[in-house]
This record gives structure tokens, C-alpha cells and sequence, in this order.
């Protein structure tokens, strides 16, 4: 290659190369192909990171698959299957981007990057409404997980409200600075602030989104509980369900059989590993998985690994941010989009990780 | 080293249509396309299969579906097929040890589930095994 011999040529104390070349690196190639192993094994370091949740997740599924299942009617099929999507299509803009910047389409290349950060923060608008609805009525992790019974007193917090305050806050600063570089006719400050702007109010969007899908389901998702509820009996001693739950009633009615015949739907109705319930929590519907000890760990898993998730979100989108300041003076071009392929790169991976949490956490039957 | 680099990146540039100096490789657009149509196409597939109680199946067919739509994100939108191999020999590898780590420690944790039992008397214990004559013994 030529710029090799070019390179080679010229040693390199003279400051030759192009301000987009670092110093220490032989020529453009060099350079990218250093990056990229550098980004893929971060994206090695990732992958390992999220495999210990995972391995959280299918140890305590694997012991306790009935609370996979109680749990997951709680989860919204619909806002998961909603933001699936959006990100599926925040990578095809991302890959786009980084194509447009190999071509130096510097205009689609902005356009792609808004696009990608608005919808990362539509997938966050989304996620508030999920989030906020949650805690509304109690779905908290571990000790705080509120058992779930029908016509329940709901929390009078408006959770959503706080979530919205930063990216509100964020979206006015955004809008300011739109109309100051419109004010100022600064062709570079518009193209940082129009996708901030449309961003700020893709949040927006997608807490709009949320909010119509959450509130259509969320009497489906009361009444799939129950229906869980009632399942849940049938289900465990199928074999011998139409015998075993009368016989357990009319044992019931009478006194001295009484103890007998609570000792034999626990140890009938389940693996023997059950958690053991208290005479005050019986009356609960599926008081055997709807407490802290069972639910309430599903929960910290599931509020651990979306979290998580999220926090990655958060972190592409100041990236892509800083992408969006760089394409923005026109810095890419077909010898150095590094940063674009790279950027890119983790934004699939968060891509990636999604792509197993959305059937892991929200399909299960 | 400067030789390798020139030969493969002379192979390199002559796979692509567009004729595109250096080491570049943009993705053509319908190929950008396809690959988000057939992942929205794999998630609607997984989320109707769902609608089923498919009882063990459920996980494995979920799961394939999202092993499915992963190495296509991997292999066209991270551009894995037309990277280097280095890059993909690192991100597969990695993939192989999570794949020892979860499964070992789920061996692990079947080698003494049974003994991880909520029972602070030890009365569900003695009669547990095994499981199908204690139903049967207290009908």
C-alpha cells in the first residue's frame, strides 16, 4: 500500500501526518484495525460482565420456573416487544451511519446518528413508563416487593413525573440551544442541536407510546395474574388434581384432618423445595412464589439486568452524542470513521443483549 | 507486515462493488435493509410463538430465534463476515467461556439442588423421596 512506503519514508518526528492520524500509528489502517481490536475486546469484557447476570437469571429459573412464570405476566409483553424494535431499528440507522461515513455523506451521516440517539431515548421513554408503573403498584426488588393482590391501594407517587424531570429539564436546554444557533446561523451548532432536540422529545414520544400500551394492558396483566393463580393449582398436581384439591376441601372441613390435609397441598402442590407459608399470607393468591423471598428476586433480576441494559443506553447515547459533534465538522471521511464503526459496535452489542432479554424476561408462558 | 497488510487489503477492495479506495467496506444499503427486515420478522416470529404453551420447546425455540437474530446483528450489522479474524476468533471465544461458565455452574447447582431445601424441621425430607408415593400415601 502506498501509504505504508509513504509512512516508512518519512519516519515520523516530522509532523506529517494528517491531524486525524495519530502519531504513533504506520498509516490509517493501522490505526482503524487497532481501534476495532480494542473495541472488540471491551465488547469481550461486556459480554463476560452480562453473563454473570445471566448466569443469576438461569440458575434461579432453573430451581424456581413457576416464579418465571407468575412473574412474567407482570411484565408487559407489548412495551417489550415495542422497544425490540426500536432498538432493532436504532442499529439499522447506526450501521447506516457508519456506511454514511465512510462515503463522507456527512448529511445522512448526522441524520443517521439523530435518529440512532432518538431512538435510544424513545427505548428510555418506554422503559419510564414500564419502570415507574411497577413501583406504582408495588413490583420492587427483593424485601421491598409488595405481594400482588387484586384492588390493591396503589402507590400515590407519580414515579413517571420524576423520571420525566431530567429528561424535561435536558429537552429545554436543547430547545434553547436550537433557537440560539438559528439566532446565530451557525450551520454547525443547528446540526448538534436539531438531533439533541428531536431526542429530547423522542423521550417524550416513547413515555407517550408507553403510557396508551400500559394502560390498555394493565387489567390484562391483573387478570393473567389470577388467571395464573388459579392455573397454578391445576397445574402442579395435574395428574391428580381432580381427586387431590376436593379431598383437600372436604378433609379441610373436618377439624382433625385439618392439619393433614394443609401439610398435603404443600407438599403435594410443588417441587419440595417450596418456600413455606405463613397462616396470615394463605389467603394471598399464589402465596407460595407472590412474596419477597420468591417474586421480589425475580424482580432484583430483572431489575438488575434492565438496568443495567439501560445504563448501557445511557452511555451510547453521550457517545453518539459526541459523534454527532464530530460529523458535525465534517471530521469522517473513508480513511478515518473509527469512532463511528466503533460507537456503532457497542450499540449493536447493546443491541445484542436485548435480543436475549426480551424473550428471557417478557415471553415467558 | 507491510506486505500481508497491502495483499489483503488489495483482496479486500476488490470484493466490494464500489470500487472504493482503501479499507473501507461500506455496507450497501439493501443488504442494511434485509437484515433489519428479517430481525423485525424474527420478533414478531418470536413473539406469536409465545402466544403458545409449547412446555419445555418454549426456551429452546425462543432462544434459537434470539441466537438467530444475534449473529445477525453480529456477522452484518457489527460487519463480523468482513472483518478481521482476530476480531471474530475474540468475540466468539468469549462467547464459548460463557457458555462453560453458565453450563458448569448449572451442573453445579443440579449436582446438590435437592439438598437446598426450605424445610427447617426436616420432616419434608425424610418422606421426599420418593416424590409420587408420598401423594399417593396421603390420598
Amino acid at each position: 500500500m502506498t501509504e505504508v512506503a509513504h509512512a516508512d519514508g518519512h519516519g515520523h518526528d516530522h509532523h506529517d501526518h494528517p491531524s486525524w492520524l495519530a502519531h504513533h500509528f504506520d498509516d490509517a489502517e493501522q490505526q482503524y484495525d487497532s481501534g476495532k481490536l480494542g473495541m472488540w475486546l471491551f465488547l469481550v469484557t461486556e459480554v463476560l460482565f452480562f453473563s454473570g447476570m445471566f448466569c443469576a437469571y438461569v440458575l434461579y429459573r432453573n430451581r424456581n420456573p413457576e416464579v418465571f412464570e407468575f412473574c412474567s405476566s407482570f411484565l408487559n409483553e407489548k412495551l417489550g416487544a415495542i422497544n425490540t424494535g426500536v432498538l432493532l431499528f436504532s442499529s439499522l440507522t447506526m450501521a447506516w451511519a457508519v456506511r454514511a461515513s465512510q462515503l463522507k455523506q456527512t448529511k445522512i451521516l448526522v441524520g443517521m446518528l439523530g435518529a440512532t440517539l432518538g431512538c435510544a431515548a424513545m427505548f428510555l421513554g418506554v422503559k419510564s413508563v414500564e419502570y415507574s408503573h411497577k413501583w406504582g403498584i408495588g413490583l420492587l426488588p427483593g424485601r421491598y416487593y409488595v405481594a400482588q393482590v387484586e384492588n390493591a391501594p396503589h402507590s400515590d407517587t407519580n414515579y413517571l413525573q420524576m423520571l420525566c424531570v431530567a429528561p424535561a429539564i435536558l429537552s429545554a436546554i436543547f430547545l434553547l440551544y436550537y433557537v440560539y444557533s438559528i439566532v446565530i446561523a451557525s450551520k454547525f451548532h443547528q446540526r448538534v442541536a436539531g438531533p439533541l432536540l428531536v431526542a429530547g422529545l423522542c423521550f417524550f414520544a416513547g413515555v407517550g407510546l408507553g403510557n396508551i400500551l400500559e394502560s390498555g394492558d394493565s387489567h390484562e396483566s391483573h387478570s393473567v395474574a389470577d388467571h395464573g393463580h388459579t392455573e397454578d393449582h391445576g397445574h402442579d398436581h395435574a395428574d391428580h388434581s381432580t381427586e387431590g384439591s376436593p379431598t383437600a376441601e372436604k378433609a379441610a372441613e373436618s377439624k382433625g384432618a385439618a392439619e393433614e390435609a394443609v401439610s398435603f397441598v404443600k407438599a403435594s402442590s410443588g417441587p419440595v423445595h417450596d418456600v413455606f407459608v405463613s397462616k396470615e399470607e394463605e389467603g394471598i393468591p399464589n402465596a407460595k412464589v407472590n412474596n419477597q423471598g420468591m417474586a421480589g428476586l425475580f424482580f432484583s433480576i430483572y431489575y438488575c439486568m434492565t438496568g443495567v441494559h439501560a445504563v448501557h443506553i445511557l452511555g451510547g447515547m453521550v457517545v453518539i452524542t459526541w459523534l454527532i459533534v464530530k460529523a458535525s465538522r465534517e471530521e469522517f471521511h473513508s480513511e478515518y470513521f473509527g469512532p463511528v464503526d466503533n460507537v456503532g459496535l457497542y450499540w449493536h452489542l447493546v443491541d445484542f443483549i436485548w435480543i436475549y432479554l426480551f424473550p428471557l424476561l417478557y415471553l415467558i408462558t | 507486515m507491510a506486505d500481508t497488510h497491502s495483499h489483503a487489503a488489495n483482496a479486500h477492495s476488490g470484493d466490494h462493488e464500489h470500487g472504493h479506495s482503501g479499507f473501507s467496506h461500506p455496507m450497501p444499503i439493501w443488504m442494511l435493509l434485509t437484515v433489519f427486515f428479517a430481525l423485525l420478522g424474527l420478533t414478531f416470529l418470536t413473539v406469536f410463538q409465545a402466544q403458545f404453551d409449547l412446555g419445555n420447546m418454549e426456551i429452546v425455540l425462543s432462544l434459537t430465534i434470539a441466537t438467530i437474530k444475534a449473529g445477525l446483528v453480529i456477522a452484518f450489522f457489527m460487519h463480523l463476515l468482513w472483518d478481521k479474524p482476530l476480531n471474530a476468533i475474540a468475540i466468539l471465544s468469549s462467547l464459548i467461556f460463557v457458555s462453560l461458565f453458565l453450563g458448569f455452574t448449572l451442573m453445579d447447582a443440579q449436582g446438590y439442588n435437592e439438598r437446598l431445601i426450605m424445610d427447617p424441621n426436616g420432616d419434608l425430607l425424610e418422606r421426599s423421596q420418593p416424590k409420587g408415593s408420598l401423594v399417593k400415601k396421603s390420598e
